[in-house]
């Protein structure tokens, strides 16, 4: 894992005492609220519906386990015991007290942690494949160049006040694992016909209002140009975004407006002259950043076995293997497995642990995974490095703490914003209706047998919940200030990045499980043996769904 | 005392500014910062030493171009401080085109963008009045630290 060099320290430190000063300010009645909004936003905090939230950056989803014990700190001097995991890797604070929040950066300075651009008009945290470093297909590691994108982001001068937010995603990958077509850069591991390492860029994808997936803008981008091509890509935006209408600022606006290869041209200029110039990256830098996450080859203690567990009988037996199908997944090493904890237990809201769970979780990195956790964009997380003799143990550990449940990449591993619970912008509720269907597709045989499925869920146009691209997908909307949740069929991320369609009017809160329940009908009678859920969709199309769902008078 | 930072004090400042509607007629001796537009109109009849120009966040750079070698100022507007068009005016300028000359933040110039406006190359800074004077003074102080990719 990276750590933080004397600059980095000082960076987080100065930020820190900047963020009380301009704290005191506006509480001072000195700084009005439209000049510390901006202040504050850079800072990842908003004023919510209850209390102003905090969000804490997670870099590119890696976090140590000291890192994460704080966090449980945090939870429970700060907060009400608990944090939430969201769709881009950070951590929010629903219930912090303004007055404090310089106390809780200070507090993340000292174990190299900060909240700098988790909101705000500015460049965001990058985010990742959560299985980066470890995963079979992967061409390179990401990580060293998120570390690197990550510097020269942070408290970029020329792009604090950009048109509207800035989201990156880097993936390493065959397999696209960090939805990178789905952000305002995506970059993809590739190797030139000659062997240079370097990176496929698409442009101008994103959920919210204006779903767009991004397009290709460069084919083969090699690495040491990494930051003055996006440093072209990003003042090209910073010029001639759209200011004049927030909904229309985002840069996938603009790559319209000015079309794909005028936009691609633009770039191209300010490029050439970046080009080659002071921010190209050195063969010493890449090295550099690589020892950082050299891999985690140390022979890890011997664990316990699965023999050894006085409790075991059948039923313990099933449990633990059904775990290892839908929680273990390859590493690149067959002596070893990355493990997805699950933050998705019926009854909680997904994405939310505890103060005890955070701790119990670090204490499971430190015996088994070297430290280290990562989470997920699906809102998980995610032990990387762990040996394939601890699963018994860990998967142990695991359950004690209600972390187990054996759902990662079924209906009940749905991704859901906070929604209109805590968050101001909302339209609608999303945590009570993710409860209300994990209540009722609770029999695990039934969802093994329904296999991969994502469902997403946000409680407004701004797609936190990512529900555009969910194989299916709830969004919250307001009709005469009632909720009501329109339904998606057909998203999905990856290869074949496609964006949900809505298959007829919305619903009523109370209404949506038996809806579930009837495109699942359609489904499990439309498909062919092993034929997941999307595919069946992109088989047979949408009609058959609606029939089932609005009757003959769709 | 003038609202004008340069090089970590207040000075004086010299320069008279025009808006659009402004007829550029300087008295003897006086120095005009003028809007772009009008400064490509009169720039032949006017002392190029005592003529500087402004730029608002969406004027083009190519009118000053030719002449960046001789311009003794150029300021560029910032209507609200959340407009960061700006910024990459004064990086491409300092750092495309190589200007050398002063290079001013005017407008919506607050205490806490001084040190971002400072290291995309601006070197005079017009505060906005009431900003407190050693408070903004203070703020070039904000970080001590150097980002990557200016190394
Ligand atoms: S999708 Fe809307 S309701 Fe949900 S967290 Fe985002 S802004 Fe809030």
């Amino acid at each position: 894992m990276y750590r933080y060099n004397p600059t980095d320290q000082q960076l987080v430190d100065d930020r820190v005492a900047q963020f009380r000063d301009q704290m005191g300010r506006f509480l001072g009645g000195r700084l009005s609220e439209d000049e510390f909004r901006p202040l504050r936003l850079q800072n990842g905090l908003y004023v919510q519906r209850h209390a102003p939230m905090l969000r804490v950056a997670i870099p590119y989803g890696t976090l140590a386990a000291p890192q994460l014990r704080k966090l449980a700190d945090i939870a429970r001097r700060y907060d009400r015991g608990y944090g939430h995991f969201t769709t881009r890797c950070n951590i929010q604070f629903n219930w912090v007290r303004l007055e404090e929040v310089p106390d809780i950066l200070a507090e993340l300075a000292t174990v190299q942690m900060h909240a700098i651009q988790t909101s705000g008009n500015c460049i965001r945290n990058i985010t990742t494949d959560p299985f980066a470093g470890v995963a079979a297909d992967e061409l390179f590691d990401p990580r060293p160049y998120c570390e690197i994108v990550r510097q020269w982001s942070t408290l970029a001068p020329e792009f604090m006040f950009l048109p509207r937010k800035f989201k990156i995603a880097i993936s390493g990958g065959a397999e696209d694992r960090a939805a990178v077509r789905f952000h305002d850069i995506g970059a993809r591991a590739r190797h030139a016909a000659d062997g240079r390492i370097g990176f496929e860029i698409h442009v101008g994808g994103g959920l919210g209002r204006t779903p767009m997936v991004g397009r290709l803008l460069k084919d083969f981008l090699p690495r040491e140009e990494l930051l003055n091509y996006f440093e072209a890509i990003l003042r090209v935006y910073n010029r001639h975004g759209r200011r004049d209408n927030k909904y229309k600022a985002r840069i996938k606006i603009l790559v319209k407006d000015l079309s794909l290869e005028g936009f691609a041209q633009e770039v191209e200029d300010e490029w050439a002259w970046t080009r080659g110039g002071p921010a190209t990256l050195s063969e010493e830098t890449f090295r550099r950043m690589e020892a950082f996450f050299a891999r985690h080859d140390a022979v890890p203690a011997p664990g316990d076995d699965l023999a050894d567990d006085p409790a075991r009988d059948r039923a313990h037996d099933r449990a633990f293997s059904r775990w290892q199908a839908r929680n273990v997944s390859a590493h690149r090493d067959a002596s070893r497995a990355v493990v997805t904890l699950s933050l998705k237990k019926a009854g909680v809201p997904p994405g939310d642990a505890t103060a005890e769970q955070m701790d119990g979780i670090a204490n499971l990195a430190e015996r088994y995974s070297a430290g280290e956790i990562r989470v997920s964009h699906e809102q998980n997380l995610v032990l990387p490095h762990v040996a394939r003799r601890d699963l018994p143990a860990l998967w142990r550990g695991a359950r004690a703490l209600g972390l187990a449940t054996p759902n990662i990449g079924l209906l009940t591993d749905l991704v859901c914003c906070p929604g209109g619970d805590f968050c101001s912008l909302a339209n609608a509720r999303s945590i009570p209706v993710a409860a209300a269907i994990q209540q009722r597709f609770d029999d695990l045989d039934y969802l093994f047998d329904l296999g991969p499925l994502e469902l997403n869920l946000s409680g407004c146009v701004n797609a936190c919940g990512h529900h555009h691209i969910g194989h299916i997908g709830i969004l919250g909307v307001d009709k005469n200030k009632e909720e009501w949740y329109q339904v998606t069929v057909g998203g999905r991320e990856g290869e074949g990045a496609a964006l949900g369609r809505v298959i007829g009017p919305a619903f009523a809160a109370g209404q949506i499980p038996d809806v579930i329940q009837r495109l699942l009908e359609v489904y499990l009678a439309a498909r062919a043996e092993g034929e997941p859920f999307i595919e069946v969709v992109e088989r047979i199309g949408l009609a058959p769904f609606k029939a089932r769902v609005y009757g003959a008078a769709a | 005392m003038s609202r004008l930072i340069r090089d970590g004090q207040f000075i004086e400042d010299c320069w008279r500014w025009l808006d659009a509607d402004e007829a550029p007629a300087p008295a003897p001796g006086e120095h005009l910062i003028l809007p772009s537009a009008v400064w490509q109109a009169h720039r032949p009849g006017l002392d190029a030493a005592r003529t500087g120009v402004w730029l608002a966040p969406d004027d083009g750079l190519a009118p000053l171009l030719p002449w960046l070698a001789t311009l003794p100022l150029i300021a560029i507007r910032f209507p609200v401080f959340t407009d960061g068009r700006g910024y990459s005016l004064a990086r491409l300028l300092r750092g495309r085109h190589g200007y050398a000359g002063e290079l001013r933040a005017v407008g919506d110039v607050l205490r806490d963008q001084l040190y971002f406006l400072q290291r995309s190359g601006f070197d005079s800074f017009a505060l906005r009045v009431d900003q407190p004077a050693e408070e903004a003074l203070a703020a070039f102080r904000d970080y001590r630290w150097t980002p990557l990719s200016r190394g």
